[in-house]
């Protein structure tokens, strides 16, 4: 082993450079106070590690973004803890690299030489906030829609670069494709490159000019390697702890897929954010600006230039009053602004759609059975060679972006049945369908939108057969799911709370059996008929839900 | 190696036993080893703690899908008799966060006694497909030259082993497919 590490220490010299590293000097007053900057960069690893986890599952475009999201918390073993390993760790660096600042700030530790230090920190701070910013967008749920539309209508607001900020953001016209990109590239391309090599520099300064001693320190320096490295490891054991039982206990949610027509959505940024929200409601009309633009710029800029602002010497921590009082002020500001958000914004209670409560509704089961069995003929009918999906390229039109005048069954059914009479020069092909089932395909149809289209097409199969098993069967004579159908037996929402399989499958071939007095004739499906109905039927959700 | 090199080398050895140049802060021994073991323990349980669920993430198989897996692929009186035919049908397939319906096909091979094997349409070497070739009376995969008869079994080539058969039922006159048989 020995002779390994000698081999390669005389090739690259990588041990003595770890060694250099690990025994700097470092004065004697350095203690536990200075482990945050280590714990800053051992949280940007995480994140950097979880970020790459989550990227090997995930869809970077609009829509597929969200399923994918979906699909590593609810079907990847393990996926909901990496994902809230990086949604908290996200957090927690943030206040650690807050904590960070509030500490150099207090001990004076930006001043000369260290004024590079430190500015450097800020551009890191702004960093880190971006990357929230940013990686807020990415599960595109109406939380990221809603908070990204009204980052991109701020980012406009500000004189002079206003309209340059917004195209570059991608955000003229409305939040979509365009933006999406640019945050994904910005986030997961751009910033952590630039990240490392800013750290980089920032330790490489730090190195450079050495720890900044307490005042009147002139003790015999000691070594970094092994007490202050002990003393780092112990702050960022404690702070992984916090953050590990976090994403197991705290559950990040998924809410519903992003829709720009959602007209309740109150959109709220993270809680980071929160005190610029607040903020903003002080300033009206033309001085809105102030609020969004021109106050956090004063504050960003009064921040980078605190070395040349206070330039006294160092100060022992004890008599640095100004310092102390404008740290607290600040403090004060922030938590009061982040309060009065909570406090005056009305919670929207958004479901958790990777939950399977009655809230958490899946997108199929807004369908009604007549529109699942549209869906069975869109399918049989191979509609989606030609109609591939909200905003993909195919032989005939998008369906989500279809004529107001055409969105209704009367223009829909003739069209099926003569497409090129109704539109002269179309080359779809007669839908040879009876009435029944082109009036399901007709009111499946008229239900897609670009938001719920994806999903709504991807409805499993046990629910497009169950429906149709339903519809074929005319048990809407007698029974109603979502108000459709009529009353004599019982509706049908959330039976799967009620009763379970082997009775459902006994009450098909013998209603009088299960239900003595029961009106309803005996029902012989195929088994795979009878698979079909009783999945459907037994996750359909309650009423209301 | 040089002299200053080699000096070099011995200062950084050194560095491991004295951990300051003044005599006067140098910690005990125990307390030292103490400190590089909490380091090591610590910084390894970490470690650990974010390579496991990486590990478990990406190697384990997402969870199971019910899928209506039995298809109806064709008309079973269509089909002739001792000449298998390529049927082509549709088939959903979770792939990954989406379901897609998917166009499939498969070797369907009917016998005089009406008896129905469907053959997954890949070479069981390296996944080409292969087809029915009539005059030699065989299947042909055009990659490796694998040939197989026609139940399947191996006649010439790398193949390792015969031709995967998906599962089938009848039902009336219409044939189903459905997920492939467990190898024998």
């Amino acid at each position: 082993m020995r002779k390994i590490i000698d081999w390669i220490e005389h090739r690259t010299g990588l041990e003595s450079a770890i060694k250099n590293f690990l025994y700097e000097d470092i004065p004697a007053s350095s203690g536990w106070h200075q482990i945050i900057g280590s714990m800053a960069v051992f949280f940007f690893i995480v994140q950097v590690f979880t970020g790459g986890l989550l990227a090997f599952n995930y869809a970077p475009t609009p829509g597929d973004a969200y399923n994918s999201v979906k699909y590593i918390v609810t079907e990847l073993t393990g996926g909901r803890l990496i994902r809230g390993l990086h949604h908290w760790g996200a957090s927690m660096m943030l206040i650690i690299v807050v904590l960070h600042m509030l500490q150099v700030f207090l001990y004076g530790a930006y001043k000369k030489p260290r004024e590079a230090t430190w500015m450097l920190g800020v551009v890191l701070l702004l960093i880190v906030l971006a990357f929230g910013l940013t990686g807020y967008l990415l599960p595109w749920d109406n939380r990221a829609y809603w908070g990204t539309v009204v980052t991109t209508q701020i980012a406009g607001q500000a004189p002079i670069a206003g309209p340059y900020l917004t195209r570059l953001l991608g955000g003229e016209g409305s939040v979509g494709n365009v933006t999406f990109s640019r945050f994904y590239a910005l986030h997961t391309v751009l910033l952590p490159p630039l990240t490392i090599i800013l750290i980089g520099l920032h330790v490489f300064l730090v190195r450079r000019h050495g720890v900044a001693p307490a005042v009147g320190d002139t003790a015999p320096r000691r070594k970094f390697f092994p007490e202050q490295v002990f003393k780092d490891t112990v702050g960022v054991s404690l702070a992984f702890i916090i953050l590990f039982v976090m994403a197991i206990v705290a559950r990040v949610p998924l809410g519903k897929l992003a829709d720009p027509t959602d007209t309740n959505y109150i959109p709220r940024p993270e809680w980071y954010f929160l005190f610029l929200f607040q903020t903003l409601k002080f300033f009206k009309g033309p001085l809105e600006a102030v609020g969004s633009v021109v106050l956090p710029g004063v504050a960003v800029l009064t921040l980078f230039l605190i070395p040349f602002i206070d330039r006294g010497p160092m100060v022992r921590l004890g008599k640095r009053t100004f310092a102390f009082t404008f740290a607290i002020l600040g403090l004060i500001a922030w938590s009061g602004l982040t309060t009065a958000a909570v406090v005056t914004t009305p919670k929207t209670a958004e479901a958790d759609e990777t939950e399977t409560g009655p809230q958490g509704l899946q997108a199929w089961q807004q369908l009604s059975p007549e529109e699942l069995q549209g869906l069975a003929y869109f399918r049989k009918e191979n509609c989606k060679g030609c109609h591939p999906g909200a905003g993909k390229r195919g032989i005939g039109p998008d369906l989500t972006t279809m004529l107001p005048a055409h969105r209704n069954a009367s223009w829909m059914i003739p069209h099926f049945k003569a497409p090129a009479q109704v539109v002269p020069g179309s080359s779809m092909p007669p839908v040879q369908l009876d009435d029944a089932a082109l009036n399901a395909l007709s009111a499946f149809v008229l239900k897609l939108t670009p938001q719920n289209d994806e999903p709504f097409r991807s409805a499993p199969d046990f629910a497009v057969q169950g429906a149709m098993v339903y519809q074929t069967n005319h048990c809407d004579a007698c029974h109603q799911i979502n108000g459709a159908g009529k009353k004599v037996g019982p509706p049908l929402e959330g039976v799967g709370q009620r009763r379970d399989r082997a009775w459902l499958e006994r009450h098909f071939v013998d209603p009088k059996g299960t239900s003595p007095g029961s009106m309803m004739p005996p029902y012989k499906f195929s088994s795979q008929d009878m698979d079909a109905i009783c999945q459907y039927l037994l996750q359909l959700p309650k009423a209301g839900g | 190696m040089t002299v200053g090199c080699h000096e070099k080398y011995i200062e950084i050895r050194k560095m491991d036993e004295h951990q300051s140049s003044d005599p006067a802060v140098e910690l005990s021994p125990t307390r030292r080893s103490f400190y590089i073991r909490f380091i090591y323990g610590m910084m390894s349980a970490i470690g650990v703690a974010l390579a496991a669920p990486a590990a478990i993430y990406l190697l384990f198989p997402p969870k199971a899908h019910k899928e209506n897996e039995w298809v109806d692929a064709t008309d079973l009186s269509g089909l002739p008799v001792g000449t298998p035919q390529e049927v082509s049908f549709q088939r959903t397939r979770v792939d990954g966060w989406r379901v897609t319906s998917e166009k499939t096909t498969a070797w369907v091979v009917k016998t005089a006694d009406n008896q129905v094997t469907a053959f997954a349409p890949q070479c069981t070497h390296l996944g080409c497909a292969y087809h029915w070739d009539d005059p030699s009376h065989t299947f042909v995969c055009p990659c490796h030259t694998s040939a197989f008869s026609i139940d399947g079994k191996v006649l010439a080539g790398p193949a390792p082993r015969p031709l995967d058969r998906l599962m089938v039922k009848v039902e009336g006159n219409k044939l189903q497919i459905g997920p492939p048989q467990a190898h024998a």
